[in-house]
């Protein structure tokens, strides 16, 4: 069954505009505001570090002071004030829980207002849940069953202590420390966020999901994920966040790197659900992504779904190198903004090896004041023998006031690669919403109806209970945006 | 059932219909047949809540209610239905789960219960059945692709799994071959209750061979200038409208 009637259901059975603003009331410790080496070293102190990711963090940072803010991106905001965030913030425990019956029960209540009690998850959905709370790891889940076949599924600060060697192997190969501004300053102070690696031959038994979570006022969030799948193996990995409502804006400059070895497969889902700021545009996430895979083996494949409906600003663009002959690249996106909401979002493929093949589908819905671009780019490299991408990017307007852009960046360096863009702008039609309306349906969940039925090819690509969420989000996002 | 008195109304400010009054009680069939330019798609949108379309003078009372006053949802709600000239498509929306929408959305006005995913499948398929509608048709999306006849068919399988108690069919008999026509047909009087109006707006008379009314009304220039029984029908087709106008 279609899951859009499931969203209507689900939008009016929340009926409030932003669900999820509220705040869980627990002591931080966090580090003086401000950013400097001192700051650094309290961190990977805090982390009990080895001296190498210490020497890493600091190269970072020196680096970092030197860069420039990146300004290609169609999107406005003052300047950001990077000694007025806090960079490290954790809940307080006496020590790492064992078990989630050691996990603060304010937290899991937390997680419960978001729909996703971890109790339940655990026994029902067979979802592991490895939930991170402002900057720490609180808990994870169903790591025994994941380490009979091999999987190593962690927090990044874990995987540093217990698989270093896999962690300098892997970390920063992808996106290295000086790839950008806000890639670079994540390096230097990134506190957690997920390890996994699949072990050669093995389909991870059940999807792995994060639950990002916002929690603490003018705490920057910056996370970290590496995912390795090792020859011939398979991970589907889950990530989505939500995030209390706030009025100062909060920086977040995430990092994911993703590797697929010969023959190995990782898809990796997004929903992104962050406070978008209220209607006059106050408030709100800077959300200031780096994503990348490499697929670095042949036959490799590396697939990335996101659905992005909340954050003041998005600045992301999860890309794919394909170095390994025959390897595939796929990039489905949604990106929906409302109000006074900015998002520059697309997708990189780097075609490098022979027989590359890469997808892109994007489905930008732009409402309300807001502003909307779809940046990406398509490159064909010199050896890059037969290589094709195919590039669907679709807007969908709703009122009068909002704007979308599509900017595609096309280069070959080879004659025998083939590739295809096509594009439209459409503006939501009065004739579909009168048609639902007057077969009963509400306004807004006939907006809602419409806008999902525009978005069913990507929201075909998640796995189903992020497709049940995603397809809710889309109707709350959209709220008030026509009539 | 539907009581209309005195009804201006304009579109873009300019003035359509220039007088309207018509009665439809339970259980009887109306047919409202016109040349074009005459009015007839005005009332049919104007009925259902198109935006643009404004009353400027008189009511429209369906079962004792202002109708104009309500949302176009709301007239839904209410058991108004209409069946468009030109069905609109919606990509990506499977037409299962727009008729789920639908039915529940009208469910759930009249504070009825929702039905749940089973319940609605075994209406659904029942009424495939009755109309001979191709399953397949279900898991497509909205209209979108259909040819001209299928999209009448789907209008046909909305009004059976919605019920109302007055159908407005717009122009139904466009665009279709004699066969669609006769299944279309079909489809509605399978509907004819004494519960239940309908009033069928067309321009051509070949409709109301299959769909017989008891009452037949010509539209000229937004006003009813003749009103009679199905023979009336038979009598436009043969001497024209230029003509029965005159006469009238």
């Amino acid at each position: 069954m279609a899951a859009s009637v499931e969203t209507v259901e689900q939008v009016q059975s929340l009926g409030e505009r932003y669900k999820y603003g509220w705040s869980t009331d627990l002591e931080m410790e966090t580090a003086p505001k401000g950013l400097n080496e001192d700051i650094i070293r309290f961190i990977s102190a805090k982390k009990d570090e080895p001296e190498w990711m210490l020497e890493w963090r600091l190269k970072a940072y020196a680096h970092w002071q030197t860069m420039p803010e990146p300004k290609w991106a169609k999107v406005e905001h003052p300047p950001i004030d990077y000694q007025d965030v806090y960079y490290y913030a954790a809940p307080k425990l006496a020590e790492k829980p064992k078990s989630l019956d050691e996990v603060d029960p304010k937290l899991l209540e937390t997680y419960e207002k978001l729909g996703i009690p971890l109790k339940e998850q655990e026994m029902l959905a067979g979802v592991a849940v490895d939930a991170v709370f402002d900057s720490v790891s609180v808990a994870t889940t169903f790591k025994k069953k994941l380490s009979e076949v091999g999987v190593i599924f962690c927090s990044i600060s874990e995987a540093i202590q217990d698989h270093p060697e896999l962690v300098r192997k892997y970390l920063g190969s992808v996106v290295p420390y000086a790839d950008n501004k806000h890639a670079c300053l994540n390096t230097a102070v990134f506190t957690d966020g997920s390890f996994v690696y699949i072990p050669p031959g093995v389909r991870c038994p059940m999807e792995l999901s994060t639950y990002f979570r916002i929690n603490a006022e003018n705490t920057g969030q910056f996370e970290r994920t590496l995912i390795i799948a090792d020859k011939g193996s398979y991970v589907s990995y889950l990530e989505g966040c939500t995030a209390p409502q706030r009025d100062e804006n909060q920086l977040h400059a995430a990092v994911v790197e993703l590797i697929a070895l010969d023959d190995a497969e990782i898809k990796y889902s997004t929903v992104q659900n962050w406070y978008p700021g209220d209607e006059d545009g106050k408030g709100g996430i800077y959300n200031f992504v780096t994503k990348r895979g490499l697929c670095k083996g042949t036959n490799s494949k590396i697939s990335w779904t996101q659905v992005e409906t909340g954050s003041a600003i998005t600045w992301k663009y999860p890309s794919c190198v394909l170095q390994g002959d025959n390897s595939v690249g796929e990039f489905y996106s949604i990106a929906i903004t409302n109000n006074l909401q900015q998002a520059d979002t697309g997708t990189k493929m780097i075609h490098l090896g022979k027989n590359t093949s890469s997808r892109i589908i994007s489905k930008g819905i732009s409402a309300g004041r807001s502003a909307q671009t779809y940046r990406g780019l398509v490159r064909m490299g010199g050896k890059a023998e037969q290589a094709r991408n195919y590039t669907q990017c679709d807007s969908l307007l709703i009122g009068e006031t909002c704007a979308a852009h599509t900017v595609p960046y096309i280069e070959s360096k080879n004659r025998s690669a083939r590739i295809e863009h096509e594009a439209t702008t459409s503006r939501i039609s009065e004739d579909q919403l009168f048609y639902c309306r007057q077969r009963g349906i509400g306004q807004e969940e006939a907006v809602a109806l419409v806008v999902n039925g525009f978005c069913r090819e990507v929201l075909q690509q998640l796995p189903m209970e992020f497709a049940v969420e995603a397809q809710k989000l889309v109707g709350i996002s959209l709220e008030g945006s026509v009539g | 059932m539907l009581e209309i008195k005195n009804l201006h109304a304009t579109v873009d400010g300019a003035e359509i219909l220039k007088g309207i009054d018509l009665t439809i009680n339970a259980g009887e069939v109306h047919a409202i047949m016109g040349p074009n330019g005459s009015g007839k798609s005005t009332l049919s949108y104007l009925l259902s809540g198109r935006e643009g379309y404004e009353m400027t003078e008189g009511s429209v009372l369906f079962k004792g209610k202002e109708l104009l006053d309500l949302e176009p949802e709301e007239r839904a709600g209410e058991g108004l239905f209409l069946a468009f000239q030109y069905p609109v498509e919606i990509p990506g929306v499977p037409n299962t789960t727009f008729l789920k929408e639908a039915v529940n959305a009208v469910r759930k006005y009249r504070g009825e219960s929702e039905l749940d995913a089973m319940e609605f499948v075994k209406q659904l398929r029942a009424k495939t059945k009755e109309l001979g509608v191709n399953p397949d048709f279900l898991k497509r999306a909205v209209n979108a692709g259909f040819s001209g006849g299928e999209k009448k068919r789907n209008e046909m399988l909305q009004m059976a799994m919605l019920e109302p108690s007055l159908c407005l069919l717009d122009e139904t008999d466009s665009g279709l071959d004699i066969d669609a026509l006769k299944a279309v047909a079909e489809g509605v009087n399978a509907m004819r209750g004494p519960e239940r109006a309908m009033l069928v707006i067309t321009h051509y008379q070949r409709l109301l061979t299959y769909i017989v009314p008891d009452k037949v009304h010509v539209l000229s220039k937004g006003r009813i200038v003749r009103s009679g029984g199905p023979e009336l029908a038979q009598e436009l087709e043969e001497k024209g409208y230029t003509e029965s106008v005159e006469a009238a």
